[in-house]
């Protein structure tokens, strides 16, 4: 059931303030989310001020000058730095994105940054994200097949046949479409959410897989798929600029043809 | 630590309020709205069938402040619901999908909304006053 107010455990209060270095010219407020699993307290949020004159221009840079200068105890996943690895996904100024592609010049005022949305919080910014793997895996996003391949070769691909995969491999798992959607948020127990359902569809787009009925039949459920209610969150925030509004349509569309 | 004894990450309280997520709720707001509106309906459909006086009551409250305001509220619900639900059947086609399509189509459907609801109020105060 939908509920649309926070548990008690999870409450946001205030946090603490680091004044940004004196004499700055350009100070910024960067206001971040902050739980720690150890000392038994509820979330807050913690304001840091910081010169842009003295930082990256990405809200990653700023998160790292913090980590590195500030405070050491700041948690985020960061890998790749150019929005490759998906792992630094966070909601930033309202919306879900990767803080290495999120200009800080973008954003007006100070610059919000929580967890992504109703997720179990593992540390500070950090979600836990086994549900949505588990929810991954159980689409099983790899190529099944009964005939056996060619010899000599691998499975051919037409040229037109593979131009069916674009925007939808490009996907890089972040999961800031999936902790977008209101009926994710509600549902996220049975509904698989918009990455997931792209995944899907990128299999069951795939001219060399031969368990397209299969995948049907697992994600013919008033649940698992028909949680989609268009809202087109999802599309609104991709930091790769994907579509899955647009793959889970084409789902839903399979579905009534092959009735 | 199990996941369920772990803070949920803030949601509602947070995510930017856009034109996507708006017109959705709305879209439910509006279904929800004009089911309670239907009980209006009947009522003024009950009290033309059981006579004159039971008919005047009725039309007395909807010409009241409150009665003309509710059906302000349906007429507004009813031609959004109209014209976004046009919206989502071409969406089941698959088309206008992309992001901006999504925003066009959202801004003709409140205009649409804003248009035919200005229409129709205008053709009924007219009959009313003439």
């Amino acid at each position: 059931m939908a509920e649309f107010t926070l548990p008690r455990n999870s409450k946001i209060g205030t946090g603490k303030t680091f004044a940004g270095p004196l004499g700055s010219t350009r100070l910024r407020e960067f206001k971040i989310y902050r739980w720690n699993p150890d000392d038994g307290k509820n979330p807050v949020v913690d304001t840091f001020e910081l010169d842009l004159n003295d930082c990256g221009p990405m809200v990653l840079d700023a998160m790292i000058k913090i980590k590195n200068e500030i405070d050491t105890t700041l948690t985020f996943r960061r890998s790749c730095r150019e929005g490759i690895c998906g792992s630094c996904a966070m909601n930033i100024d309202g919306t879900n994105t990767l803080a290495c592609l999120k200009a800080i010049e973008d954003i007006e005022g100070a610059v919000r940054i929580y967890p992504l949305p109703h997720m179990p919080v593992i540390k500070d910014l950090v979600p836990d994200l086994t549900h949505v793997i588990a929810q991954y895996q159980s689409i099983r996003p790899w190529l099944q097949t009964a005939s056996p391949p060619p010899p000599d070769r691998e499975r051919p691909q037409s040229i037109e046949e593979r131009e069916k995969l674009d925007g939808l491999w490009e996907c890089i798992l972040c999961f800031c479409c999936t902790t977008s959607c209101p009926s994710y948020w509600w549902n996220s127990e049975r509904y698989l959410g918009p990455a997931v359902l792209l995944q899907a569809y990128r299999w069951i787009a795939d001219s060399r897989d031969e368990k397209t009925g299969e995948r049907l039949d697992e994600l013919e459920d008033p649940f698992r798929l028909y949680r989609c209610h268009t809202i087109m969150n999802c599309t609104r925030t991709c930091p790769k600029n994907l579509n899955p509004a647009k793959a889970i349509a084409e789902i839903k569309k399979l579905m009534v043809l092959r009735r | 630590m199990r996941s369920a004894d772990r803070p949920l990450s803030p949601h509602l309280q947070i995510y930017r309020w856009q034109l996507t997520s708006v017109l959705s709720i709305l879209h439910r707001a509006s279904g929800v709205a004009l089911s309670a509106g239907t009980i209006l309906l009947v009522w003024w459909l009950v009290a033309a069938a059981s006579g004159p006086e039971a008919y005047e009551g009725v039309q007395d409250f909807l010409g009241s402040w409150i009665g003309l305001l509710l059906l302000f509220g349906w007429t507004v619900s009813l031609f959004y619901h109209l014209c976004n639900g046009i919206r989502h059947l071409v969406w089941d086609t698959g088309h206008a999908l992309d992001l901006e399509s999504t925003y066009i189509g959202g801004w003709i459907v409140v205009g649409a909304t804003a248009v035919l609801t200005l229409v129709a109020w205008v053709a009924g105060i007219a009959r009313w006053v003439s």
